[in-house]
């Protein structure tokens, strides 16, 4: 597989959340801070490049009938292992994420269309598939955190930067806290959607072009 | 044939009547009939009420002239429905509030409910309600911060060398079932004919909205359908729910109070946003009436009438589509099926 072109679609033309639209709940739900979408992106992130690797591997000795039942029990275990891990280490980030970290390992089958890559790829191609998506959907989580923490609360990066208290950008009292509510998150994310849309377009059109002007 | 070559022949499909009346003459008209209402509000609640509005106005057209530089679309702000935008946003603001609050409504409505949609025509919400609907999701302080009337505010909130004498509404007593003069805004009806009560800078007065609604529905800028069905509809339920006050009393005081009258004359019937069929704008202002009842009664602020209009506008395309009119001579679909279902 070329590596270029599965970097490309992950991030801009087959990206999960903005192109496929899958995710989105969560792409919601946890993105009140830039803290909850990057740490609900590389959860996702984690579970689907082991998950896709592992599938990839044993692509050879689980008959086709079983498949989706194994792709589910893979991911669903490493849901669960992301979810133990981040009880144990970042207690904060847990009850940020709150019902969305049990519901990683649903997310992670959306995400990679019940491994339907894996089971056809060697498992460095899926190792590096994953990781694109991953990447993908952590992009877009994280833009629709990072805009609505700042325009809703007026600050970057509670939680993580300037010893948790993250570091105050204007006076709260000029931020829309609309754009910490619901209303706020479709708002956010649909802006978000339109711009990876765009930079796919123009990251698809020179190729096209070049093929025309050569035809 | 070759002499057929230089003719200029338009090929347009229709309309091709063309009238002088274009955009800018009725956004103008609006705007004359929303001059009693200002001069009301700033007679009530100061200077204020005037540069708020003027803000406003200019922060309209401002961001539809960027938005349109930026999205490389020809320039509108000519046609005055920016303006109209900026007045209703400020009049559905309470006058004590900060420059920079409207601003950011006037960007909300002007920038993301109209031009990001497609410009004038394709916005599927009131832009300058849709801009208050943020507003108050976003800065419910500074929208609920009612001041009395009769204390004249300067540029800056307070310069009259008094504090700030915050008021209860109208429509506060309403919500907590009390009529005005009885409950803690001690409104007489009186008062809220002319406009001497605490709310919104330009939906106190119902005698300048009345004056307003009635230049506009004289001039034809408006079918008085929609009007007539909201106010209706609001005045005929509350005559028969009056929660145990007199139906008369109860009845004047919902159609006077808040922003109905406002609402009912100058956003209920924009073009864009309300259904183009006649029997569709009944049915829309019937919706209106009811839903700002209800919210009335039963929603989270006292006053319901903006959150009425932006959920009929939602229902705006359907109304149209169940409403569309017979066509001369033919008939209606629903009797062609059932005929061709008996034949069958």
């Amino acid at each position: 597989m070329d590596m270029g072109k599965q970097i490309k679609e992950g991030l801009l033309t087959r990206n999960p959340a903005a192109v496929q639209l899958l995710g989105l709940c969560a792409a919601l739900a946890v993105t009140t801070t830039l803290r909850g979408g990057l740490g609900m992106g590389l959860c996702a992130l984690m579970v689907l490049t082991l998950s896709n690797g592992i599938l990839s591997l044993l692509r050879e000795y689980i008959p086709k009938q079983i498949r989706l039942l194994t792709t589910v029990a893979v991911v669903a275990t490493l849901g669960a292992v992301a979810d133990l891990v981040i009880q144990a280490f970042l207690p904060g980030l847990m009850e940020e994420l709150g019902l969305f970290l049990p519901l990683l390992g649903v997310i992670c089958v959306l995400l990679g269309q019940g491994g339907a890559f894996a089971w056809e790829n060697s498992a460095g191609s899926s190792l590096i598939e994953g990781l694109c998506q991953g990447v993908g959907y952590t992009l877009v989580l994280s833009l629709v955190g990072l805009f609505r923490e700042l325009l809703g609360k007026g600050s970057f990066g509670s939680g993580m930067l300037n010893g948790g208290r993250g570091l105050q950008v204007f006076d709260p009292q000029y931020a829309a806290g609309g754009m910490v509510l619901p209303v706020g998150g479709f708002l956010v994310l649909a802006f978000v959607i339109a711009l990876i849309r765009v930079a796919a377009d123009r990251a698809g059109r020179p190729r096209k072009r070049k093929g025309a002007a050569k035809g | 044939m070759k002499e057929y070559q230089d003719l200029r022949l338009t090929v347009a499909s229709s309309p091709h009547v063309k009238s002088p009346v274009g955009t800018r003459a009725l956004m103008l008209d609006v705007l004359i009939a929303l001059i009693p209402a200002l001069g009301m509000g700033v007679y009530f609640f100061g200077p204020r009420a005037l540069a708020l509005t003027a803000v406003s106005v200019l922060g309209c057209e401002l961001f539809e002239g960027l938005s349109r530089a930026v999205l490389k679309r020809p320039q509108s702000g000519g046609d005055l429905s920016a303006a109209v935008t900026g007045v209703l946003l400020a009049f559905v603001c309470p006058v004590g509030m900060p420059f920079w609050t409207i601003l950011i409504g006037d960007f909300f409505a002007i920038v993301i409910v109209k031009q990001l949609f497609g410009g004038l025509g394709r916005n599927f919400l009131n832009p300058a309600l849709a801009g208050r609907a943020f507003l108050a999701l976003s800065y419910a302080a500074s929208l609920t911060g009612w001041v009395k009337p009769g204390t004249k505010h300067w540029i800056e909130i307070g310069q009259t060398g008094a504090d700030v004498v915050s008021s209860a509404t109208p429509m506060a007593d309403l919500q907590r079932g009390f009529l005005p003069w009885l409950g803690s805004s001690a409104a007489t009806l009186r008062d809220m004919f002319y406009g001497n009560v605490g709310g919104c800078i330009g939906e106190v007065s119902a005698l300048a909205l009345l004056l307003g609604g009635a230049y506009l529905v004289f001039r034809g800028v408006i079918h008085p359908r929609v009007p007539l069905a909201y106010l209706g509809t609001v005045a005929a339920v509350s005559y028969l729910l009056p929660r145990g006050h007199e139906p008369v009393e109860w009845m004047l005081c919902q159609l006077l109070g808040g922003g109905l009258l406002l609402g009912a004359f100058f956003m209920a019937t924009d073009y864009v946003t309300s259904p183009c069929t006649p029997l569709g704008g009944w049915f829309f202002g019937i919706g209106c009436g009811l839903l700002t009842l209800f919210l009335r009664a039963y929603g989270g602020s006292a006053e319901g009438v903006s959150y009425a209009i932006l959920l009929m506008n939602l229902c705006a395309p359907v109304l149209e589509k169940f409403t569309q009119p017979r066509r001369f001579g033919g008939r209606t679909e629903r009797k062609k099926t059932g005929k061709e279902g008996g034949a069958a």
